[in-house]
């Protein structure tokens, strides 16, 4: 029988008083104004964190603040360039020891290890994320430095001759650490996001390069690398974003000496870092100009992961596959979300 | 073509040759080398967070507040309790304002929003806020609660700092968890008669349940172990409080100012107090993967 046919009369019998729709209406518009409380909190905070900031800017010019190199609070001087490049030195050291330790883990859970290791494998490396930023410091600071400062030294007094890297005293704080620690530190979100979209790979394609007569490695470098490549690159700028905006292990890892890194095992600074050390006692500009820091990090990480995630959310719908953190299986939730992501 | 050695002809024609395989087992052992390094990190950092974190523990290391000394070896330091207890009751607070806040944007991206251009830019804030570093989170509430109302730091800040830390991990985990509820019960439920409310309190959120505690659960973990929102919105006090209102002391901070002692006692509570910070997150961790492993939906 066609709905179109049941007269007009017989539907308010059925229909539900206006009273009794009135929690349905309030639900709704309470949900609404919830969500609509995020998009106005973070739009409110960064309004305020850029005002708050505006007094250094003022006082260096917006490209003074960045590119100079000259960070001295007590002497009023806040060119921020020393922890910019700390920055970008302690967090491309851990893309270039994190990734492939990372990209390699996964690798071996999807394509190589037995079935039986392939969940606790994951699960192991996912435990990464679950300790705590401070305690990664501690054990960075107390174990791992003092132990790697001789092999540092070495590497330093062998390689001389090359700049940045050779050369100089290796202090138990410096930007290598940091950085190794960081890798550390990004490995499980890298790793996972790289499982997950290693697991779209179509059965056919590694099959069929099997079938032609590929060896393991062959198939891994013909028929999954290419096929994961935007999807790893993703992954890799999440671990990218992570590692620009830790702050409390590179605090205590990285020596807080704010001046132009000449060393790789030297002490320097990062943004997050001076923000951590310095805020407690910082006034008037200098707070200003902490403020100004915050607000670089904030926009650098917020272009990092923006781009990080379209090229995730790409790779995982090039299959027609829901996006990383809601695949197949229920442990893939639980990595998607414990490493962060 | 020898008719004894058809294998060995077949072989030497389509087989693998000498090179190819050399170069498969050598990529082969990388990749499991690397993967057993991802290992080390893990089982170094456990192996000393015992090693050196269960010589620390002691009841009074549990029951006592940090004394401040760290002049003298000899004066008593004292133990974490207002650390452990402040962490408690600030990630408590946390929770209590994230999570129905977070669930709230959940049900109604996924109930109500869509695939709408308005739940496509909520979307977007929430994976915006999963990236915003952790200080910055703390540098809003300053500026809002400390700058904004000219007064101090205090529990229920550094709680707010948390909770803003949860909520994108909230939203998305419980998010996906919705998802994966049948349409059909939802229809079956409404097809009977059922109100829309009715439908979400009665029939959406419970079968979501389980699976909603997980994330729940991981946020909460992850609230636990953050220092750096909590530097300059809680503050770092030594004595025990309960009120919300005041400075409050917490286990990441108080591990973060030990470890910028030069005394080895007190370094040697920073360990104890990181093993028990870990313990305290690992147990959330687990409980959240045996219940996840526990619920239908996934």
């Amino acid at each position: 029988m066609e709905a179109a046919s049941v007269p007009g009369g017989d539907r308010a019998l059925l229909a539900r008083s206006p009273l009794a729709r009135l929690p349905d209406r309030a639900l709704k518009y309470l949900l609404t104004l919830l969500a609509g409380l995020i998009l106005v909190l973070i739009v409110y905070f960064f309004i305020r964190l850029v005002g708050e900031a505006r007094p250094a800017f003022a006082k260096e010019g917006v490209l003074g603040f960045a590119f100079a190199n000259n960070w001295n609070p007590s002497a009023e001087h806040f060119g921020a360039l020393p922890l910019v490049v700390g920055t970008l030195i302690t967090s491309a050291l851990a893309l270039a020891i994190g990734v492939p330790v990372a990209v390699a883990a996964a690798l071996y859970a999807t394509e190589l290890c037995p079935r039986a290791l392939r969940s606790p494998l994951s699960i192991l490396v996912e435990l990464l994320a679950a300790v705590p930023s401070v305690v990664y410091g501690l054990w960075g600071y107390f174990f791992l430095a003092p132990k790697l400062q001789p092999a540092e030294q070495w590497v330093a007094d062998r390689l001389s001759f090359v700049p940045f890297i050779g050369g100089g005293l290796v202090t138990i704080p410096n930007y290598f650490i940091a950085g190794l620690v960081l890798a550390i530190m990004i490995l499980p979100i890298v790793s996972a996001i790289s499982r997950e979209v290693m697991a779209t790979v179509p059965r056919d394609h590694k099959e069929a390069a099997l079938g032609l007569g590929a060896t393991r490695w062959e198939m891994i470098r013909m028929a999954v690398l290419p096929y994961c490549r935007s999807g790893i690159v993703g992954g890799a700028m999440l671990g990218l974003g992570r590692a620009i905006g830790e702050t409390i292990a590179v605090t205590i890892l990285i020596g807080d000496a704010p001046k132009l890194g000449h060393q790789l095992f030297g002490q320097g600074y990062s943004l997050a870092a001076v923000i951590a050390n310095e805020f407690g006692e910082a006034q008037g500009v200098h707070r200003s100009a902490l403020f100004a820091a915050g607000l670089v990090l904030f926009v650098l990480t917020f272009l990092v992961n923006g781009f990080a995630r379209a090229l995730v959310v790409r790779a995982a719908h090039k299959t027609g596959q829901s996006g990383p953190g809601d695949g197949e299986s229920g442990t893939s939730i639980v990595a998607g979300v414990a490493a962060g992501a | 073509m020898s008719a004894q050695a058809p294998a060995a002809e077949l072989t030497a024609r389509f087989g693998v040759s000498a090179g190819r395989r050399r170069k498969d087992r050598i990529a082969r052992a990388i990749i499991l080398a690397a993967t057993i390094l991802a290992l080390i990190p893990l089982v170094l950092i456990i192996y000393y967070l015992l090693e050196k974190g269960l010589g620390a523990w002691s009841s009074s290391f549990f029951t006592t507040d940090p004394t401040g000394n760290t002049f003298f070896k000899n004066s008593a330091i004292g133990g974490v309790k207002s650390a452990i207890l402040g962490s408690i009751e600030m990630v408590a607070l946390a929770s209590a304002i994230a999570i129905p806040l977070g669930v709230g944007v959940a049900l109604w991206l996924v109930e109500y929003g869509r695939a709408s251009w308005f739940a496509k830019v909520v979307r977007f804030f929430v994976d915006v806020l999963t990236g915003v570093p952790s200080i910055v989170f703390g540098l809003f509430i300053y500026i809002v609660l400390v700058i904004g109302t000219g007064s101090t730091f205090a529990g229920y800040k550094g709680s707010l700092a948390l909770s803003l830390l949860m909520l994108p991990v909230v939203i998305r985990s419980a998010e996906v968890i919705l998802l994966l509820v049948p349409g059909g019960l939802r229809e079956s439920a409404l097809a009977l008669g059922a109100p829309r409310w009715k439908v979400i309190f009665r029939i959406v959120l419970p079968t979501a349940l389980p699976g909603m505690v997980t994330g729940v659960l991981l946020a909460v973990a992850r609230a636990a172990g953050e220092t750096a929102p909590l530097l300059f919105t809680a503050g770092s006090p030594k004595k025990t409080t309960t009120d919300l209102g005041a400075f409050m002391n917490s286990l990441p901070v108080q591990i973060y100012n030990d470890i910028n002692s030069a005394t080895p006692s007190v370094v040697s509570r920073a360990w104890g107090a990181a093993l028990a910070l870990v313990t305290l997150i690992l147990l959330l961790n687990l409980a959240a993967r045996l219940i996840s492993r526990r619920s239908r939906l996934v």
